[in-house]
């Protein structure tokens, strides 16, 4: 029972980061269904950025967060302006075919110029333990549940409560409307991009003292990530997160109790099953739109 | 026609890809005014408006809203300068509450106070929206999502409505409840309309002066009084019978514009 509840809690800890890995997926294509595979190397990308300050330059490991994720955040609105925003329109393939190229680019890059070894950082949370009798929960781990939560929060405050949020809601729901309402569409978009880059960069940094920063890291669990989103029901928000908790939480228990193999094939077992049962995924639109 | 109008179009030409879906209109809609477009599916009444409120470019041809030219200027740019559109078909926000639906109408308003002055407003014009204010727009009828549509426009509380088609699936009841408001928001609230219809009785009722427009092009404009009385619109467009001299209906009518 112990070793359940310890997995479970592994578990939960990785669905959290392929969670918002996810929520980034979805943020984006709900806004422009544009489907951004280089969502992944976004986070690792932020990994790569948090290693640079904290790292190299010997920053403070909150002010290294912040600035990482802060760069993360234009970096990902030159993104959409450079790269996505002069093929909007075009076929579907066009923009798909643009966001694997970039996740390539991205992966090489951050190859030559970081190299390519395993790097690592000092966080409060690297070494740390919490012991609840005789369940013992590493503090990266609980570092990622934690946070996981609390930008969840934040972000559901944003997009409920706030002009700004309502406004990306409501462009999500009917772009050609929000155009008829004033709302700057354009910089809109812009924004969900900086968003969506700033939680895979968050993503990133609480990922760092778990595994190790690696220009492939990105790949690896944005391809986990994916199905996670898919799981949820493409374009639901928190069905992203429950995606990716299912997904980690699979994974996770499946390496622990099933022969060895089958920790990278359950995930995609479920995922199966789900959609056979919902094609929609788990939150998939139950609601039509009137004409 | 008055001197000052609030939107000047003239000789505008709109594409869609190759096909030329406007050829040459000008319009004026003088200030205070209700301004209608009638014509058949397919003249080219939606492209006329999405060309205005900038959705679509025009190729040829300017648009002056209040003195300043704004073709090709951004859609979010005009709506600021105080013109408001009506889609046809509602396109309200369907997952949005009825009050999150009508804050994003008041989007570019910083005037809170304003903004609750005019939800008591619309609410007032559409009790139905008040019962409903927390439900999400996409469970309303097709008519309370009409009610909606022009609710929302009106909070940004413009100097120009344009109207797409706002009795297109109603019932005739909620199509008179809904011309009433226009002429109630019309009169009171001294905003100029123009309005696009199919539905050509209520529409020259409603407005003071019309235009008809066929394949792209403005074939008769008048006053609404005049256009009614008109033979060609009451065969046309309001479907009277004439009797022709040999006492039965000839089916291959000439138009007179033709």
């Amino acid at each position: 029972m112990l070793d359940f509840i310890q997995q479970l809690v592994s578990g939960i800890a990785l669905g959290c980061v392929y969670g918002l890995i996810a929520l980034g997926f979805v943020l984006i294509y709900k806004a422009t269904e544009v489907v951004n595979f280089a969502q992944g190397d976004l986070m690792m990308l932020g990994g790569f950025f948090v290693f640079t300050f904290i790292g190299l330059m010997g920053l403070d490991y909150w002010l290294g967060f912040l600035f990482a994720v802060c760069a993360m955040a234009v970096f990902g609105m030159a993104t959409e302006r450079i790269l996505i925003r002069p093929i909007l329109g075009y076929p579907q393939f066009s923009i798909v075919m643009a966001t694997i190229g970039l996740g390539y680019f991205l992966r090489s890059v951050a190859g030559m110029i970081w190299g390519t070894d395993d790097l690592k950082i000092e966080t409060p949370f690297s070494t740390g333990v919490l012991k609840l009798g005789d369940l013992v929960i590493a503090h990266d781990k609980l570092s990622v549940i934690v946070a996981t939560v609390i930008l969840c929060a934040v972000l559901y405050a944003f997009f409920n409560y706030t002009r700004m949020g309502t406004a990306m809601r409501a462009t999500s729901e009917n772009m050609l409307a929000a155009y008829y309402m004033g709302i700057p569409v354009k910089r809109v978009v812009s924004l969900i991009w900086a968003i969506s880059a700033a939680v895979a960069a968050t993503a990133g940094v609480l990922l760092a003292p778990i595994t190790f920063i690696h220009s492939n890291v990105g790949l690896a669990l944005g391809l986990k990530a994916f199905p996670a989103a898919v799981l949820g029901g493409f374009g639901s928000i928190p069905g992203a997160l429950i995606g990716g908790l299912i997904i980690g939480v699979i994974e996770t228990l499946a390496g622990f109790y099933l022969p060895q193999g089958w920790k990278d094939v359950a995930p995609y077992v479920v995922l199966l099953i789900v959609l056979l049962v919902r094609p929609h995924g788990l939150f998939g639109p139950s609601m039509r739109k009137k004409v | 026609m008055s001197d000052d109008p609030i939107l000047k179009v003239s000789n505008i030409e709109s594409y869609y890809g190759p096909i030329m879906a406007i050829r040459g209109v000008s319009l004026a809609v003088p200030r205070g005014k209700i301004i209608t477009v009638l014509g058949a599916n397919g003249a080219g009444k939606t492209t006329i408006l999405k060309t205005i409120s900038g959705v679509l470019d025009p190729l040829k041809g300017t648009i002056e809203f209040e003195g300043k030219a704004i073709q090709r200027m951004d859609a979010d740019k005009i709506v600021r300068l105080g013109l408001s559109h009506v889609p046809e078909g509602r396109e309200v926000f369907p997952f949005l509450s009825i009050r999150e639906n009508l804050a994003m109408g008041a989007f570019l308003r910083t005037d809170r106070d304003g903004v609750a002055r005019d939800l008591e407003k619309v609410f007032g014009y559409f009790p139905r929206l008040r019962e409903r204010i927390d439900q999400p727009a996409g469970s309303l009828s097709g008519g309370e999502q009409q009610m909606l549509a022009i609710s929302r426009a009106l909070m940004n509380r413009p100097k120009l409505l344009l109207l797409d088609e706002p009795s297109l699936g109603l019932s005739p009841l909620l199509v008179k409840e809904i011309f009433s408001i226009i002429r109630r928001v019309n009169a009171e609230e001294g905003t100029s309309i123009l309005l696009v219809e199919q539905n050509a009785k209520m529409a020259l009722e409603t407005a003071h002066y019309g235009y008809v427009l066929e394949v792209g092009r403005v074939v008769m404009d008048d006053t609404c009084e005049r256009l009614m009385n008109s033979k060609d619109i009451q065969e046309f467009y309001l479907g009277a019978k004439e009797e022709s001299a040999r006492g039965e209906r000839r089916w291959k009518k000439k138009k007179n514009w033709r």
